[in-house]
């Protein structure tokens, strides 16, 4: 396990928006504390907005954009005894009373709780750079600019696919004394261009909008649709396969829920076996929400800051997920990936990283003397978490290769395949 | 709540919306897990807030507040048209909507025992006790929940519907794990998501949990000795009646979506292998597939007494023997199809989204049979249940599906267990091989909570009416 050095006064806001959001926290906690002095208590408050365009047969159909004003309150009195409540709307001092007083209910009706772990003691959390204004301060002007961007740069071909805005302010107190602040914004613009036979997809994501370049995006996607074009069945049966990046995040999504959580492995449910040499030598995941090249906030629901960590270190699985609860019955520490709904199934990461290889998709093609190139996987279930066998299909462009080169497209195909 | 509706329309059209509606939502939820003998979750949820949709030329624009403020609502109408008006930079035809005639009522769902007033600490006991009778049969992860949630809703539109509703669903599930030498097998009962409706906690008492929970941890034991299914490229497959609400969900109710046949959903949800132009002739299925979008039915899922833009729910024919005859709509979808009225299809799930086209209950009618007579007449098959996993293509025509159990069909008989059960086919081939279904005695309305669709995407509560049933000639036992 590597953890930052990178901490920060675990009361400083980042700006008034966080401050207040912080503020309510502080406030629910002390309604709490009003009610029942012994309990101990967690709150987790989110603000901000989340604004998508969405469009199809080329035009803009559906625009939304909302508000938030979330507060998740976890209270636990004698013994462990612990229940949750959220509410989403008015934060005023009746609603809020209101769930309090239900929630207090709801805990002290529950029996014992002898794995209750406690909450988070005071330490601070990574400093991440996962914030830009200009996103905080965009408009569905910019999206349709972006959008507009995409279609045009399809040259014709039909589209379809959105661009968003996500903006979050994120604030944590409990009873213990330990209270966070964090903010994040988040744009993601992806679309596909379709011709009469195929589909092609493009898509980026960044912290920033001002990133995302529809003609680039809309141009790759149109690319992909007119490559894929006339494609022809393929016969059943095993290949080797090139998975372009979005493939392999589909697959490793699989990894996270299933595999490297500490609660399935408790349960036995997981194939993760910490110090096996489970992967290819030349694989390295790191779990890390202090990547540049990610989002989010760098602490979870229980205010425990996020721990850079790496799940595979070459071909070797090193490291779990944790909440404070599965860390508890692990005899270790929580690593913050506790998140909100999930105390049935455990701790998830949300800032998984693929260590890049050498190679680039032309010398990974070339290498193959007979097999398949995927851009997308599609409606992906799995069959068995501990051997990680899991069904789907391909979407948006799918090629055979021959002799180290892609000589024709294929049609959609069902895949099986294991991790 | 209709006066704040009322203002957010009127700020909408003033700011320069063609048409609007606004809905004033309420929801309390309850969410109760219990796992090896302990309650591990206890989560309650309200939420409140004020969504308003605003037409502008071809696009919809929508806007939601986490507040039921007056003020804040009528913000919502103002920015929900200013949204609409932005899309204008990437524009269409001018959107029009199927005309229906505006409304005024209420409608509740039936709710024998209200479930709020079942005490936490019988909840708790039936849930734990559920768990440990399963540990105690073999399970080693076992696992009961229940799930409760709570809508009240308001509806106001620009044309004069004004409609409340108030709709408490119920539900429960409960699943027995049994780990192997590198493996894991699964029961689930009732299915494989429980058993949900729009019904009161007389459905968890109906279920009968403690008399099924020794089995299914039992099963889940037996399957980690029991043979694989065999691959074959063709038999006859019986299903059960849980893993036909999946198969109707994914391969007709999404398939028939009529935003997704327009190419509104291309990007994500999909699209259709089905053709407008069809409609009306295309053969579906055998002349023995009778499929129908009803929310009128009483208990199920999917029921309502309006749509979230205020269409009285209403029975829409959606395949007749055999023949593809109806979508799934809107005002919006069914005026660009040229479908007089709507389906009555369009929902949200919450106040912060916006109403899409949703499944309602979407089953198949009986037919004369029983899942015993089917077995009887079944030489050499294979009968699968409880869905496991579900792959299928954004056409919605290609498809693998895996269920938690198998037995094999000799002679008319069931004989041996099989784990890892899968079938595959192409949906109109699979669906025209359809020759037995189960009679009226074993219809059940299958109650669907977790149907993901749209961006931002939204979880919609779905039914799915159903029987048991035979399809010759199927490829099973698909391995990699």
């Amino acid at each position: 396990m590597t953890t930052t050095e990178r901490s920060v006064d675990v009361v400083q806001a980042p700006d008034a928006g966080s401050a207040r959001a912080l503020e309510l926290a502080d406030h629910v906690v002390s309604l709490v504390r009003v009610r029942a002095g012994d309990a101990e208590v967690e709150v987790t408050v989110r603000q901000g907005s989340d604004a998508l365009t969405r469009f199809a047969t080329s035009f803009i159909h559906q625009n939304v954009a909302s508000e938030i004003n979330h507060v998740l309150i976890r209270v636990a009195v004698d013994d462990g005894r612990n229940a949750s409540t959220s509410v989403d709307g008015p934060a005023d001092d009746e609603t809020l009373g209101r769930a309090i007083d239900g929630v207090l209910e709801a805990a002290r009706v529950r029996p014992p709780d002898p794995d209750w772990p406690g909450v988070a003691s005071r330490a601070g959390a990574p400093v991440v750079g996962h914030w830009d204004e200009a996103t905080a301060a965009s408009t569905p002007d910019d999206r349709a600019a972006r959008v507009r961007a995409f279609v045009d740069a399809a040259g014709g071909l039909e589209t379809a696919g959105f661009c968003s805005t996500n903006v979050v302010r994120l604030a944590f107190a409990n009873s213990a004394g330990q209270r966070l602040a964090g903010r994040g914004t988040a744009a993601i613009l992806d679309g596909i261009a379709r011709t009469p036979t195929a589909d092609g997809s493009g898509r980026q994501g960044s912290v920033r909008l001002g990133d995302l370049d529809g003609a680039v995006v809309g141009g790759r996607a149109a690319g992909k649709a007119r490559d894929a074009s006339n494609p022809t069945d393929l016969e059943p049966g095993r290949y080797e396969v090139v998975l372009e990046p979005d493939c392999v995040a589909n697959i490793l999504s699989f990894l996270l829920v299933a595999g490297f959580n500490g609660k399935a492995v408790e349960e036995g449910r997981s194939f993760a076996q910490v110090g096996e040499a489970q992967f290819d030598g030349s694989i390295v995941l790191r779990e890390d929400v202090t990547d540049p090249d990610t989002i989010g906030i760098p602490f979870d629901i229980e205010g425990t800051p996020k721990q850079p960590l790496d799940l595979v270190r070459d071909g070797i699985t090193s490291a779990l997920l944790h909440t404070r609860r599965t860390a508890k019955a692990a005899k270790t520490f929580s690593t913050g990936h506790a998140v909100e709904g999930g105390s049935s199934w455990g701790a998830l990461g949300a800032n998984l990283v693929v260590e890049p290889g050498r190679k680039s998709t032309d010398e990974l093609v070339a290498g193959v003397e007979r097999g398949v190139l995927v851009t997308d996987f599609w409606y992906t279930r799995i069959l068995d978490p501990k051997t990680q066998v899991v069904t789907g299909l391909t979407r948006n462009g799918v090629w055979l290769i021959e002799d180290g080169k892609v000589v024709r497209p294929v049609t959609n195909c069902g895949s099986r395949s294991r991790s | 709540m209709d006066d704040i509706a009322k203002g957010a329309v009127e700020a909408a059209l003033a700011a320069g919306a063609t048409y609007a509606d606004a809905r004033v939502m309420e929801i309390r939820t309850e969410a109760m897990s219990a796992r090896n003998g302990i309650t591990d979750a206890l989560d309650r949820e309200e939420r409140a807030g004020v969504g308003v949709r605003a037409l502008i030329g071809s696009s919809w624009g929508f806007y939601s507040v986490p507040d039921v403020g007056s003020k804040a609502a009528r913000r919502a109408g103002e920015q929900a048209a200013a949204v609409a008006r932005a899309s204008t930079l990437v524009g269409g035809k001018d959107l029009g909507l199927a005309p229906e005639k505006p409304v005024t009522g209420h409608w509740e769902s039936d709710c024998r025992e209200d479930p709020w007033s079942v005490s936490l600490a019988d909840k708790g006991d039936l849930l734990e006790g559920l768990t440990r009778t399963m540990l105690d049969h073999g399970a080693d992860l076992a696992e009961a929940s229940h799930h409760i949630w709570d809508t009240r809703k308001w509806l106001v539109s620009s044309e004069g519907t004004s409609v409340d509703q108030h709709i408490v669903e119920t539900g429960a599930l409960i699943q027995a794990t049994a780990v192997g030498e590198g493996e894991t097998q699964r029961r689930s009962y009732p299915g494989v998501r429980g058993q949900y409706g729009t019904r009161g906690w007389e459905l968890v008492r109906e279920l009968d949990l403690p008399g099924n929970a020794a089995r299914i941890a039992e099963e889940a034991r037996a399957l980690l000795t029991a043979d694989h299914c065999p691959s074959l490229d063709a038999t006859d497959l019986i299903l059960g009646s849980e893993q036909m609400a999946l198969q109707i969900h994914e391969s007709v109710g999404h398939a028939t979506e009529l935003d997704r046949i327009l190419g509104w959903e291309a990007a994500f949800a999909g699209t259709s292998w089905l053709e407008l132009g069809k409609l009306g002739s295309l053969r579906f299925g055998s002349e023995l597939m009778n499929v129908t979008a009803d929310a009128t039915l009483p208990g199920a899922l999917g029921s309502f007494g309006y749509d979230d833009e205020g269409t009285p729910a209403h029975p829409v024919d959606i395949v007749k023997d055999g023949i593809w005859v109806g979508t799934l709509s809107g005002r919006d979808s069914a005026a660009l199809a040229g479908i007089e009225r709507s389906g009555g299809a369009v929902r949200a799930d919450g106040f912060d989204r916006i109403p899409m086209v949703r499944m309602t209950n979407i089953g198949l009618l009986p037919g004369k049979d029983s899942l015993e007579s089917m077995i009887g007449a079944t030489d050499d098959g294979i009968l699968m249940d409880t869905n496991r996993s579900w792959s299928i293509d954004d056409k919605r025509l290609n498809f693998q599906f895996g269920c938690e159990i198998g037995w094999e069909i000799k002679n008319g008989k069931r004989g041996r267990m099989l784990k890892n059960p899968t079938y595959t086919a192409i949906s109109p081939r699979f669906w025209g091989s359809l020759d037995m279904l189960g009679n009226r005695d074993e219809w059940t309305f299958w109650g669907t909570p977790n149907c993901g669709k749209g961006q931002p995407q939204q979880i919609g509560h779905t039914g799915h009416p159903s029987v048991p049933a035979r399809f010759r000639g199927i490829r099973v036992g698909v391995r990699g």
